[in-house]
């Protein structure tokens, strides 16, 4: 495991910290004996194939799934079934979904000040002059009173960060953020995420989008059967993959 | 950043010449083909129900209006070849007030209006604060007033005396506006994770869709008193009032849980994600959206439970439908029951298609695309 020596890590302190979780659906063992440690300002990919457990993986981070065994301390606070907790690590975690899941019955801007007006209890003038502050700076502050529904993929998908970024979290999860994209509109949400890791956002993200991976990652991991396989630096994950499952992994999406 | 939309202007291509589409696909002969004759099978149906039409609508029409009587006696009805409206006319506040106090009319006539006056500012949804919750409570409070009398030099009215139209209102909008909000939190119940609520839950709606509303009011109204301690009485239109709101909210209960299992996962996860609670997840997010899903059959099961309400004859409740048959039971008027049932039927529809009019608004309002 030389290679792990050269990762380049943020010199803060750790933010997430997962040791030794298991997750079961019924009797399939999803995820098996994950270590994570995660600290500010780091910004980690998780790829693999599909049913790898990598978006079970971050959704145990903000209790969308519950780990069976094993401990996962988010921000100084062991998730449990207390929901308190969980509440403030929700607060403090922001998600960015594949599907974007806004909420079509809100306007736009109505959708990225529900958070903070409701679990931060800041006034609602406010929060509206926040969200405009986040819908300006993923460009689509015109749109802000339609409905999710007049919006195209890219934008909403636009918009979901904007939500996300609304509630001011230390860590933000993108589960798969341009899966469910047009190709033409990729790029304009990797855009946005790779400016939010330009400023020192902690990420981990879920994807396959190979170029967003090298350009902003601390590491790269591979996950295959519920394991994390491989982690390394984007360089040596691309150029040089130890696993015979991370090759093949690879020589299939990089033709 | 530049982003695709930003700096991407589409035109569509310009059309060399404005051509219109042929003549008899647009306009009334397009629209007459279109719907009426298109096929020989829809032909022949159009021609059929034309014929129908002939030769049912103008013999009705002289009946009800040019043959008809309006503002005579029973005796002159007899003599006319047309309908008589004259028995709704003349019996008109029995009709609508039952056996309330004659001189005392203007009180509940206060009081409907009253009524339709909080309906009608109720329906615009930018006055749905509240202070509208406050303004029903006051305006509830006086219909109270106005009805039941004994205060402010008002004399009183026993409830056994009121009927009629204000009878029929006053279990039907309360009856509705009760069982709605208990409808969501059963079916809210049905679906929680705590094993004792949600049996308690499924048992209530089962046994109460499983029973039909008139064993409910029988039950309400005779066997319910019997288990009361000697010397109390609870008001007879109050126990059929209630068992109207819990039948009622049972059938709505289960349409609820129907919106809120077609809502999609994401949206819990959505809210969940952002730290919302249980409660602010289902009051901001999921029920807004669900309750706006299942609007049309929700407006089904109140204009049902609308029309239910005159099963309280049964219990002996002299509602609007009860006091116009007691007008067909006096001699000078038996025998023209088509004209008093036609004019009930009149009110029921006004009350049902205000209703499903109203509803249809509401979905084009909160239609978000």
């Amino acid at each position: 495991m030389n290679e792990e020596t050269k990762i380049q890590r943020p010199d803060e302190e750790v933010i997430i910290e997962i040791k030794g979780m298991h997750k079961w659906f019924g009797d399939f063992h999803v995820l098996r004996d994950i270590d994570l440690e995660v600290r500010k300002r780091e910004r980690i990919v998780i790829c693999g194939p599909s049913g790898s457990g990598k978006s079970t993986l971050i959704r145990c981070i903000n209790r969308l799934e519950e780990h069976q065994r094993g401990d996962i301390i988010v921000d100084g606070i062991a998730l449990t079934n207390n929901v308190k907790n969980i509440e403030k690590i929700r607060a403090e975690v922001g998600m960015v979904f594949q599907h974007f899941n806004l909420f079509p019955h809100l306007t736009i801007v109505e959708n990225l000040a529900l958070g903070p007006i409701w679990v931060r209890k800041i006034p609602k003038k406010e929060a509206e002059e926040t969200a405009m502050y986040y819908l300006e700076k993923v460009q689509i502050a015109e749109q802000a009173q339609k409905y999710p529904g007049q919006l195209s993929g890219g934008q909403q998908q636009r918009v979901a960060i904007a939500r996300s970024l609304c509630m001011a979290p230390k860590v933000m999860l993108f589960d798969e953020p341009t899966s469910a994209l047009d190709p033409e509109m990729i790029k304009e949400v990797l855009d946005v995420m790779i400016e939010l890791a330009q400023e020192g956002m902690t990420m981990i993200v879920v994807t396959h989008e190979m170029g967003f991976a090298r350009s902003v990652a601390h590491r790269v991991m591979f996950m295959d059967f519920g394991k994390i396989v491989e982690e390394n630096t984007p360089e040596a994950f691309f150029n040089n993959p130890q696993h015979e499952r991370t090759k093949l992994f690879l020589s299939q999406i990089l033709h | 950043m530049k982003t695709a939309d930003a700096t991407i202007e589409q035109q569509p291509p310009e059309p060399e010449e404005d051509i219109r589409p042929p003549v008899t696909q647009i306009g009334v002969i397009g629209w007459v083909r279109a719907n009426l004759f298109n096929g020989w099978f829809n032909s022949v149906l159009t021609l059929v129900t034309l014929y129908g039409l002939g030769k049912i609508a103008p013999p009705f029409f002289r009946w009800a209006f040019i043959d008809s009587v309006w503002l005579t006696d029973g005796r002159a009805c007899r003599a006319a070849a047309g309908a008589c409206w004259s028995v709704v006319t003349s019996n008109f506040r029995f009709i609508i007030f039952g056996f309330y106090p004659y001189e005392l009319h203007w009180r509940p006539l206060a009081a409907m209006l009253l009524l339709f006056a909080l309906l009608f500012y109720s329906r615009d949804r930018k006055h749905w604060k509240k202070s509208l919750l406050y303004l029903w409570i006051g305006g509830l409070c006086i219909m109270g007033l106005l009805m039941r009398g004994g205060l402010l030099g008002l004399e009183p009215v026993e409830s056994t005396r009121w009927g009629g139209l204000p009878l029929t209102l006053l279990l039907s909008v309360f009856g509705l506006t009760a069982a709605y909000p208990l409808g969501v939190l059963l079916a809210l119940g049905r679906q929680s994770r705590l094993p004792g609520i949600r049996y308690l839950c499924i048992v209530y709606i089962e046994m109460i869709r499983g029973v039909p509303l008139i064993s409910l009011l029988f039950m309400g109204s005779i066997i319910f008193p019997l288990f009361l301690p000697e010397g109390i009485t609870i008001n007879k239109i109050l126990r059929a009032q209630v068992a109207i709101i819990l039948f009622t909210a049972a059938y709505i209960a289960e349409v609820v849980r129907g919106g809120l299992q077609g809502m999609a996962k994401g949206q819990y996860e959505a809210a969940e994600s952002m730290g919302l609670n249980y409660f602010l997840t289902m009051r901001l997010i999921i029920l807004p959206q669900a309750l706006k899903i299942i609007i049309p059959p929700t407006v089904s099961i109140l204009i049902s439970a609308f029309k239910d309400t005159s099963l309280v004859v049964i219990i002996a409740l002299f509602d609007v439908l009860k006091t116009s048959q007691t007008v067909l039971s006096n001699p000078e008027w038996m025998g023209f029951s088509p004209e008093v049932y036609i004019f009930v039927a009149i009110l029921y529809f006004l009350g049902c298609f205000s209703m499903s009019g109203y509803s249809r608004r509401l979905e084009r309002e909160l239609d978000t695309g």
